[in-house]
């Protein structure tokens, strides 16, 4: 186990230098320039932004530089602000996109199995299709127009939550409750098919005939089982969750790292789309290595490689 | 093994509850007691007055030398103060400076500093401190983007060319009081750019002791009306009121409170919710019900800039002046204002926008139009310039836009008249904004999307654009006679002569049509009843120096 961990590691290290190298090199081969505005500067201010963030040098000399401050966990400056570097970004952004992405992940898992489950053992009942039809618009209708809904009857009208902003635990509920929908809406449908799948496997039919009650057939065996497409999945859906929706964090004025995804590249903020991207990158084959070892705790059938024969 | 079952999914789901447990008590900033998002009616004698308003994005720089752009100034106009300052009126009168005088050649100014003026730490501010604020912003290392606002000082462009030393530069602090400013030529409305940012003093010994005084709160000191006292990022922002300012006793508000929110319709909710007092800009289609319905809270402030298309004058047929006249003939502007635009702009039949002085009266309004749409007229026009040039008809091509819904409306409106008037058809692109600035400049498009906002209060700010070769010329036309009016009007200092030269150049551009402009933009926003005193000087976001709550 310890073994296979750490080749995962090593592998995830080669697997980010070779993202950073790419995105560099197409950051940089993308046209457009961060300092490029409507009316021309002229060429010696101009220079004297080049010179000042190092974009007069050639290609291989910023690359080198750049992962030279890497090493030292610095992810340099924003071009578009002289008060907040990238690391300042992500600090101040990302534990405020991990809770909003813990709040939405609770309630996507949480409703999304129950309804699951509900659906999967009322199959083509009415709690079925009220669940399947309320999974169907959670996928379909994009978050930010539930979003804008949640916002003017819950905030506007009945005033029984704050528009936007974040100061309090009672702003977190409307963008929490926006951002829960897709996901919750997706684990529901995928908890269904699982379920089904492994209600009509022989050995539920061999706990049933044991004399095994309802209860323990469902939870202890059944879920369990059904369980692991979902955990698949989830190494995903967390990552995106927990990174930042650009969106919602826009519509409700949250100043997480959502926007550092989109405004980097829009700016073209080069120090900014890398470390967007890498951040992003480590966190997600992170998750996908805690996945993986999380199946051999959930399914033991399963072995890791290396691990105990 | 069955013992484990049961709990695996229980211990899944409740870790995901402690760990939103942990997050939920760990990061709450405030208490919400009074947040709830009610509106609040509480405007008691004793309680402060509280300005709440929403700035669209993050300041990138709160530095008077780096700053740029209006989500910075709008912050530093609060909190900074220049030689001079603008009245509601738009009139230039004293700020730090008390009295000036200038040299017959116009060359030479002398600005008195007025006594009992302070940093809001208490230090007093002197002369040297603007001399310092002007040499740093100019200084190559500082890496200024508005730098070239300072090239009128003599040997100021030369000193951020990194071409001479800063001791060449024209500005001198000859006692505290007392700052000698030399011009690299005669400008008329430098008395105006004293009230513009890059203009403003910063505290020597401040700068000096922390370099990154204007990152955050706690260490900003500045001169102005209000200063800083919060900063969370990407969040908000609060000023208070400065005690140390001169005139403190005509600052009625206590505190201005803003909120970074980067979507408008957010921004409108939040002030229909009444958690915002002051909102600016608004989402286009609520701009249109408000203007429809003639809500008082909604103004529709003037704007120093124009909304225009660029047309590239080396692709054929369009370097033919008929064919873009016919094209210019053809816009149904006042549909496009009362239609698809919707914020009660003017529609532009010249490109200098109503507000700047002449004279005598308006300039804007002393041009009147330049041209008139006039279909039967356009149609000829077109017929003669495409014979002209060998052609029976235009081929099909591109107007390339930034990719924004309401560029996109416009857009699609001007296809429609062209195709309806001329019978000419064409295709429209989205491109990003960096990739557009790119491709301008590369003189890679047929016709763009393009806007202006001047610089400072006079036509030239718009006029020096379409010399041969100007920075902005991205439609790459050349006029002999044009470009020596523009030069005429910069070397003067006769009013006279220099209004009759622009306006006689801006009947040349009108007649050869390089750009079509399409109307002069708003700035229009929405108030509370009870807030009082907003003002919006044609250059400035709405200014609340003066406002107070009833």
């Amino acid at each position: 186990m310890l073994k296979y961990s750490l080749k995962r590691i090593c592998l995830a290290l080669v697997t980010l230098w070779v993202i950073i190298t790419l995105t560099f090199l197409l950051m940089h081969s993308i046209p457009g320039n961060p300092f490029a505005q409507e009316g021309s500067m002229p060429k010696a201010v101009y220079d004297n932004l080049q010179s000042y963030y190092n974009l007069d040098k050639p290609l291989l000399t910023q690359y080198g530089l750049y992962l030279q401050s890497l090493l030292q966990l610095d992810f340099g400056p924003s071009l578009k602000s002289s008060s907040i570097s990238v690391n300042d970004y992500i600090k101040n952004g990302f534990p405020i996109s991990l809770h909003l992405g813990a709040q939405a992940m609770v309630i996507a898992i949480t409703f999304g199995l129950i309804f699951g489950v509900i659906a999967s053992l009322n199959r083509n009942k009415w709690p079925d299709y009220v669940a399947m039809v309320l999974a169907i618009i959670g996928i379909s209708v994009p978050n930010f127009i539930l979003a804008t809904i949640l916002i003017n009857y819950l905030a506007v009208e009945w005033h029984l939550f704050p528009v936007a902003t974040w100061k309090s635990w009672s702003h977190t509920v409307l963008p929490s409750i926006a951002l829960a929908m897709m996901p919750m809406a997706y684990i529901a449908r995928l908890m269904r098919s699982s379920m089904l799948e492994v209600l009509s496997q022989d050995y539920i039919l061999t706990a049933k005939s044991k004399g095994l009650s309802r209860y323990s057939v469902i939870f202890k065996h059944a879920i369990r089982n059904a369980m692991l497409p979902i955990v698949t999945v989830l190494g995903i859906l967390i990552a995106n969750l927990v990174t930042g929706s650009f969106i919602i964090e826009s519509i409700f004025g949250i100043p997480g790292m959502g926007e550092m995804f989109v405004k980097g590249i829009f700016n073209r903020d080069y120090p900014v789309i890398l470390g967007s991207t890498i951040f992003y990158s480590a966190i997600l084959i992170f998750l996908i290595l805690i996945v993986d070892l999380a199946y051999t705790w959930i399914d033991p059938r399963i072995k890791v490689p290396g691990g105990r024969k | 093994m069955k013992k484990k079952l049961g709990s695996t999914l229980i211990l899944i789901l409740s870790t995901f509850f402690v760990l939103s447990g942990c997050f939920g008590g760990g990061t709450t900033k405030e208490p919400a007691s009074n947040d709830s998002g009610k509106p609040s009616d509480e405007t008691e004698e004793t309680a402060p007055k509280v300005l709440r308003l929403n700035n669209s994005s993050e300041p990138g720089s709160l530095h008077p030398g780096t700053a740029q752009g209006t989500h910075d100034s709008w912050i530093l106009e609060h909190a900074f103060e220049g030689l001079t300052k603008k009245t509601p009126e738009g009139e230039i009168i004293q700020g730090m400076a008390e009295e000036w005088e200038t040299s017959e050649d116009g060359l030479t100014w002398t600005f008195h500093l007025r006594d009992g003026i302070h940093w809001s730490n208490g230090d007093p501010v002197t002369a040297t401190d603007f001399e310092y604020a002007w040499k740093y912003a100019l200084n190559p290392e500082s890496a200024s983007t508005y730098a070239y606002q300072l090239y009128y000082l003599e040997g100021g462009q030369e000193f951020n060319e990194g071409k001479a030393g800063e001791d060449g530069v024209g500005v001198t602090a000859t006692d505290e009081k007392t700052l000698e400013v030399k011009l690299a030529q005669p400008t008329p409305y430098f008395l105006d750019l004293t009230s513009f940012y890059t203009y403003y003093p910063i505290n020597q010994k401040v700068q000096e002791d922390n370099p990154e005084w204007y990152q955050e709160a706690d260490t900003y000191v500045s001169n102005g009306a209000f200063k800083l006292t919060e900063w969370k990022h990407k969040e908000s922002i609060k000023l208070a009121k400065n005690e140390h300012y001169y005139e403190q006793d005509k600052i009625n508000l206590d505190e201005v409170h803003f909120v970074i929110i980067d979507d408008e319709n957010t921004a409108w909710q939040m002030y229909q919710a009444g958690e915002l007092d002051l909102v600016y800009p608004l989402p286009q289609d609520v701009q249109g019900q408000l203007m429809a319905n003639n809500d008082p809270e909604f103004v529709a402030g003037p704007d120093l800039s124009v909304y225009y298309y660029n047309i590239n004058n080396n692709v054929k047929p369009f370097n033919n002046p008929k064919v873009r006249k016919a094209l210019s003939m053809a816009i149904e502007r006042q549909t496009i204002v009362d239609h698809v635009a919707q914020g009660g702009q003017p529609p532009a039949y010249s490109v200098v926008p109503p507000g700047i002085p002449d004279v005598n009266g308006d300039y804007q309004e002393n041009t009147g139009k330049l041209f008139e749409e006039n279909l039967d007229e356009a149609k000829k026009l077109l017929e003669e310039g495409l014979a002209e040039e060998g052609m029976d008809q235009i081929p099909n091509f591109t107007l390339t836009y930034n990719t924004s819904e309401g560029h996109k409306a416009i857009a699609e409106a001007v296809q429609e008249m062209w195709r309806k008037n001329l019978g000419i058809e064409m295709t429209l692109e989205n491109v990003e904004f960096q990739v557009k600035l790119d491709r301008e400049k590369a003189g890679d498009y047929t016709i763009s999307r393009a806007g202006w906002v001047g610089d400072y209060v006079d036509p030239m700010t718009f006029m020096d654009l379409w010399v041969t070769d100007g920075p902005y010329n991205d439609a790459d036309w050349s006029n002999a006679e044009y470009d020596k009016l523009v030069q005429t009007a910069k070397t003067t200092m006769d009013q006279e002569v220099r209004m009759k030269a622009m306006h006689d150049a801006e009947k040349i551009l009108m007649d050869e049509m390089p750009i079509l402009p399409i109307y002069f933009y708003t700035k229009p926003f929405t108030v509370k009843p009870n807030v009082t005193g907003i003002y919006t000087p044609i250059n400035r976001y709405p200014q609340f120096i003066y406002a107070d709550i009833e």
